[in-house]
């Protein structure tokens, strides 16, 4: 092969005179970039979009699994059984105290961690960060029959323990009554979910300006003011983002309820209900809808705590 | 600091380092407490005695916890292993290429990542039933990648994002050929974050319970948490806690040689992820 051929004309044309203002090399590495990440982005759809669509279908029609005769479309029928009955409001409002109760106190709790390890010596440092992912690293099921057990009536410390506080004896069968079961359950979350919030609350910590610190305290402001002036405003993001995370995962609260109460007493949470319906009574049509109706809750959290509270992810990612 | 404050600070670290392994320190207790010892009132078991763990290991209950284990080992395996692959093409796109829709995926791996799993299993449960995916390793693994695919996203593109990847032209330049550049340059650089996204979308694989006890029905595929919430006594009237807290106490081991020896790897992960994302 000795002649040398040039190439179609087609190909020599520039590189620098885009059409529709886009480079070749732009569009080659937009095409790269879909092809890399599109099938993550196409897997993530399947496991989660396609599922709500084939819900939001499903709770529009009568249909138990043990009677797939009998399936028939009722519209909206679902929704309006599970809005007027009680047993629906009952554990929106046992997923609502649960959410609150928990979010609330790891918040001042995890806070307070997030403290004591900035503060800690540097040699104990490797030593908290351990023990502080062990609760974030256990099971929650296991978690769940820890603190059963350590309150159960028959097996249990806690009854022994604290005959000394009032309300508390021997015989006291702490998930014999709704708010005593509530109270543990939200003990055993509190517990496992704490060190989350404050390792996102440290690395929160230290993204504030030491500068502002000396700055405050050069002014003579006292230690709780420059706790709340200085270090709280510059971590907002932190704050807002480890709270939002922690609601929406804690309004899904479920696998704690299963082992503890199994429901029982009015302990239900909403994920428990749908489950109950869907799984346990076979009924899809009513589970479908309660699963619907679910979601909007989580969106309509979610939507609500970017909008209201201006949670700037991008900011928070420090973009 | 003063020597006063630093005693004050040791005291405030230890209350969380009790804090943190109370409940574990207790499950370990009762799973060393023989039946007519659980009722003895008192933190530590009169007499240490290892049938519990006889008897999931070896005894009655070992039908149930053996395969639980291998299953959830294997499934939370190949899960993880899936979301990593994807997620590393994904996270490479994400920190190298610019393209339009960057911001779609990662706002997409969020909205999944906060996405109610009961939602997922109501209509998986019907539609696994149809196809025959009902109690079997598949069966799991897909809807486990919805738990593990968008953490791994987020965690991987945060750790690509620091990777100077100039280092890989200077390679270049210096004689390398692009093979050995990736190898020897960005391999290096790479790994230890794609290390650290796999151990924490292990975590929250092997958490998981809705699945685990909403799709499978037998030994065939159910995973270590269901076992343990399916788990009964001997005789209707025996309480299965000691059964319980030794299997407990078994699945808690890996998690906590993980977190030993890969503490700070996980934390930088996690909050990385989250916050600098």
């Amino acid at each position: 092969m000795t002649t040398t051929t040039l190439p179609p004309g087609k190909k020599t044309e520039p590189v620098s005179a885009p059409k529709n203002g886009i480079t070749d090399r732009a569009r080659s590495e937009r095409k790269l970039g879909w092809l890399l990440a599109g099938p993550a982005f196409a897997v993530m759809l399947l496991v989660t979009a396609y599922p709500i669509v084939q819900a939001t279908y499903e709770s529009l029609f009568d249909y138990r699994l043990t009677d797939p005769e009998n399936r028939s479309f009722v519209g909206l029928t679902n929704y309006w059984v599970i809005l007027t009955d009680s047993l629906w409001w009952q554990s929106i409002g046992v997923t609502a105290f649960i959410t609150v109760v928990t979010v609330a106190v790891e918040l001042v709790l995890g806070f307070g961690l997030a403290l004591v390890m900035v503060k800690a010596l540097r040699a104990l440092r490797p030593v908290l960060r351990a023990a502080i992912l062990i609760p974030y690293a256990v099971i929650t099921v296991v978690s769940a029959f820890a603190w059963q057990f350590a309150f159960d009536i028959n097996s249990g410390f806690v009854n022994s323990w604290f005959t000394w506080l009032p309300g508390v004896s021997e015989n006291t069968d702490w998930f014999g009554d709704r708010w005593t079961a509530l109270l543990v359950i939200c003990l055993a979350e509190i517990w496992k979910t704490t060190p989350f919030i404050s390792l996102l609350l440290l690395a929160g910590l230290a993204q504030v300006p030491e500068v502002l610190q000396e700055a405050a305290k050069v002014d003579g402001a006292t230690r709780w003011q420059r706790m709340w002036r200085v270090t709280i405003p510059n971590m907002k993001a932190a704050i807002m983002v480890a709270l939002l995370f922690r609601t929406l995962d804690a309004f899904r609260v479920f696998d704690t309820i299963f082992i503890m109460t199994n429901g029982a007493n009015g302990t239900e949470s909403v994920s428990f209900l749908a489950y109950r319906q869907t799984i346990a009574r076979l009924e899809i049509g009513l589970g479908s809808a309660v699963s619907v109706l679910l979601f909007l809750c989580v969106v309509a959290i979610a939507f609500s705590f970017i909008k209201l509270f201006k949670v700037d992810l991008a900011q928070a990612r420090g973009e | 600091m003063t020597t006063r404050k630093k005693i004050l600070w040791g005291i405030g670290a230890f209350f969380i380092v009790v804090y943190c392994l109370f409940p574990i320190a207790w499950i370990v207790s009762v799973s060393f407490k023989a039946p007519s010892d659980l009722a003895n009132g008192s933190f530590l078991p009169s007499e240490l005695t290892w049938q519990n763990y006889d008897l999931i290991l070896f005894g009655g209950a070992s039908d149930l916890f053996l395969p639980a284990l291998v299953n959830s080992f294997g499934i939370c395996l190949i899960a993880t292993a899936i979301s990593c692959l994807l997620a590393m093409f994904a996270a490479y796109a994400i920190a190298r290429l610019d393209f339009p829709g960057k911001k779609l995926i990662l706002s997409t791996a969020l909205a999944v990542a906060i996405f109610p799993v009961i939602s997922i299993v109501t209509p998986l449960f019907n539609l696994w039933r149809n196809i025959g995916l009902y109690d079997t390793w598949p069966g799991l693994i897909i809807p486990y990648l919805s738990l593990t695919l968008p953490i791994s996203i987020w965690t991987m593109s945060a750790f690509f994002r620091e990777i100077p990847w100039e280092m890989e032209q200077a390679a270049q330049v210096d004689g390398a050929t692009t093979w050995q550049a990736f190898r020897k340059v960005i391999v290096p650089l790479a790994a230890p974050g794609v290390f650290t996204t796999a151990i924490i979308a292990f975590f929250i694989a092997w958490n998981d319970f809705i699945y685990g006890i909403s799709l499978t029905s037998t030994e065939a595929a159910r995973p270590v948490p269901a076992a343990l919430g399916l788990f009964t006594g001997a005789s209707q009237f025996e309480e299965p806690t000691g059964a319980i807290s030794a299997a407990a106490v078994i699945v808690t081991i890996p998690v906590v040689v993980l977190v030993l020896l890969f503490q700070r790897r996980i934390v930088a992960g996690l909050t990385n992820g989250a916050v600098k994302g």
